[in-house]
């Protein structure tokens, strides 16, 4: 039996800041994982990989990231994604920064 | 200080301008991200977890005080006000935005800096000692033939694409502060019945397969050094293997071929290139040369510095730990720590740069210095300075009297930035600091070197700290691994691996256990850590590290 499919996101960094970015169902990329698309079709994860790929003038590197639900929604399944979401622990900077003026 | 001819600026000039052109395209979408990243690469441009990430060449560690004045600059107005200077005597930027970037490059070029082959397939940036025409312990001073290096590496045609990167580190002195033998070549300037040489050594390199350099010439005589270095490279280049990255550098053909067979096909090499090479080279390294001459050394009383050592204990240690002895009578050489406990290893703010490139005008022949350990050093200070450059330090955090010992920790960025960390190294560094400051004693526990990377690849240095600490992910977990008794000078050493690795929240309480168990082991007070790990090996600091297991032994 193959394993069951665990819930993602397409994500990947944009073009020209350099940040992370996560795909939305409207097809548009947003910089909070809250607003990202999850999927937990493989298929449907698939297409949608593509369709990010297809963009190179906008993202680099997409991939699929694991996520998990978690009290407050979605949130990464590995400490490397939570760093991407939040920004470096030495400094307040990077997403956490922009969490700060909200 | 090397001081740019027009040939430089032109060629300077005119890698920026294609550069700038390649990040319109890439914009534009003439150009796809896998033409893009080596175009990028070429010129210092990472790509990391939370942004781009410019990696600046401090071509062996030299800096006047209007460059470090411009990278100050770079980081204020372009970045987030700091940058962080790394194990291979380079600056990095962590955020800065892709369009933003040639016009760092221009500012860069102002001043005779580049980011060129600070990544890639290519010859690195050129490290050396950082106490370089300063020290007391030099035959001489290497930063004019790492100059050449640099001239003779940038753009050379041959080695553009080669089969994986290639790090080269100069010193002249027997007491190696460049790391020779964890590079790829290690030249160390050599005295041998008054001729002078390099003793070249090859093959080093730390990453997922640590090595040891062997030495492949004793005595090279100085003349032969551009065709002697283009025939290791040009051997390598053919006969480093292509099949796998991580067999790539030239350590694992040194070690795949024997040392015998690769002096021999070098040496083959050498003969044919030898003749290509008809003086050319000489007039330029003649040419450069004449830009490394020592400074005017004041002779002036040290009074002022007897003084201030009498009357002020906290100058005095730093002092006694922070400055080194210097060639020239009065002279002293300092390192500024950039490890204040807590602090980010190798991190610079904007304001300290732009103070630490006042206190070189001011004091110190306009000159600086970037070290392999993450810390800045000012060669040339007259000791009757030393309590003002202490009180100006004082006043802007960088005043921390901890060279060499426990919380002058080498840390790479870790995953707090780097998009192939495991783990992360920055805040294990932050804790070791702040929990010995906290207990006061690492004066006391006297030189100690710990080392941290955040994954295999080994920037942090960890198989040669003397205590190394490698983060890996084990199961989605970080978990750190220490080895012991690495070594980085001429007594070059692999550190051993303790045993398993510890969690985030057990790590510092290991390390303490370890140093404890040090304080308990060591004869004499004088007896260092690395001394005691020699004496005794692994068994009674694997029993501090372990003491559960060791109990369960018994």
């Amino acid at each position: 039996m193959s394993r069951p499919f665990s819930p993602k996101v397409v994500t990947a960094s944009d073009l020209l800041e350099g940040d992370v970015i996560y795909l939305a169902a409207d097809d548009t990329w947003v910089r909070d994982l809250a607003q990202a698309e999850v999927l937990t079709d493989e298929a449907d994860a698939d297409l949608r990989l593509l369709l990010a790929q297809s963009q190179p003038h906008r993202v680099v590197g997409a991939y699929l990231g694991d996520v998990r639900p978690g009290p407050d929604g979605i949130e990464p399944a590995h400490f490397r994604e939570a760093f991407r979401r939040r920004g470096p622990s030495n400094y307040a900077h990077g997403k956490q920064e922009a969490y700060a003026d909200v | 200080m090397y001081e740019y001819t027009e040939f430089d600026r032109a060629f300077l000039a005119e890698r920026n301008a294609q550069f700038r052109a390649q990040v319109e395209r890439r914009i534009s979408g003439a150009l796809t991200e896998e033409e893009f990243r080596p175009l990028r690469l070429m010129n210092g441009l990472y790509l990391q977890l939370h942004a781009y990430m410019l990696r600046v060449a401090i071509p062996y560690g030299t800096l006047n005080s209007a460059q470090m004045r411009q990278l100050a600059l770079l980081a204020d107005r372009w970045d987030k006000g700091y940058g962080h200077f790394t194990t291979r005597q380079n600056i990095q930027y962590n955020w800065p935005r892709l369009r933003d970037v040639p016009d760092m490059l221009d500012a860069l070029a102002e001043v005779g800096l580049h980011a060129i082959q600070t990544s890639g397939n290519t010859i690195r940036n050129v490290t050396a000692d950082h106490f370089a025409g300063a020290a007391a312990d030099e035959v001489a001073d290497p930063r004019p033939y790492a100059e050449l290096i640099r001239q003779w590496s940038t753009d050379h045609p041959e080695f553009q694409f080669l089969g994986r990167k290639f790090k080269i580190a100069i010193t002249g002195a027997e007491a190696d502060r460049a790391v020779i033998r964890a590079h790829d070549i290690g030249l160390q300037i050599t005295e041998q019945d008054g001729t002078r040489g390099f003793r070249v050594v090859v093959g080093g390199g730390l990453g997922r397969t640590p090595m040891i350099g062997q030495v492949i010439r004793d005595h090279l005589p100085e003349a032969d050094l551009l065709p002697y270095l283009e025939a290791i490279l040009s051997v390598y280049n053919l006969l480093g293997r292509r099949d796998n990255k991580y067999k790539a550098r030239i350590k694992i053909m040194v070690h795949e071929h024997g040392i015998d067979e690769v002096r021999a096909l070098v040496e083959d090499r050498f003969a044919r290139i030898r003749p290509t090479f008809t003086g050319h080279d000489r007039q330029v390294l003649q040419d450069i040369a004449r830009h490394f001459a020592p400074p005017a050394f004041d002779r002036a009383p040290t009074d002022a510095f007897d003084a201030g050592y009498a009357a002020d204990p906290v100058f005095r240690s730093w002092a006694d730990t922070n400055v080194a002895p210097h060639k020239a009578p009065g002279y002293g050489i300092v390192s500024i720590s950039l490890k204040a406990h807590g602090a980010t290893p190798g991190d610079a703010t904007a304001e300290q740069m732009r103070v630490m490139a006042d206190l070189a005008r001011t004091y110190a022949h306009d000159e600086l210095r970037i070290s392999h350990e993450q810390n800045v050093i000012l060669p040339h200070v007259h000791k009757a300075h030393l309590p003002a450059i202490h009180a100006t330090l004082k006043a802007h955090g960088l005043a921390t009297a901890n060279i060499g010992l426990i919380s002058d920790i080498i840390a790479c960025p870790g995953m707090d930035y780097c998009a192939l960390a495991t783990a992360r190294s920055i805040p294990i560094a932050q804790e070791i600091a702040m929990r010995f400051e906290d207990l006061k004693i690492e004066h006391d526990i006297g030189p100690l070197k710990i080392k941290i990377s955040g994954c295999i690849n080994a920037c942090g240095h960890h198989h040669v700290g003397h205590i190394g600490i490698l983060g890996l992910d084990r199961a989605g977990v970080e978990n750190y691994q220490i080895t012991l008794g690495g070594d980085a000078t001429e007594t070059a050493a692999l550190g051993e691996r303790a045993g398993p690795g510890f969690s985030a929240e057990e790590i510092v309480p290991a390390i303490e256990r370890l140093v404890h168990a040090y304080l308990d082991l060591r004869e004499t007070p004088e007896e260092t850590f690395l001394q005691t790990w020699r004496r005794l090996g692994l068994a009674p600091f694997k029993a501090a590290l372990y003491p559960a297991q060791a109990v369960a032994a018994e």
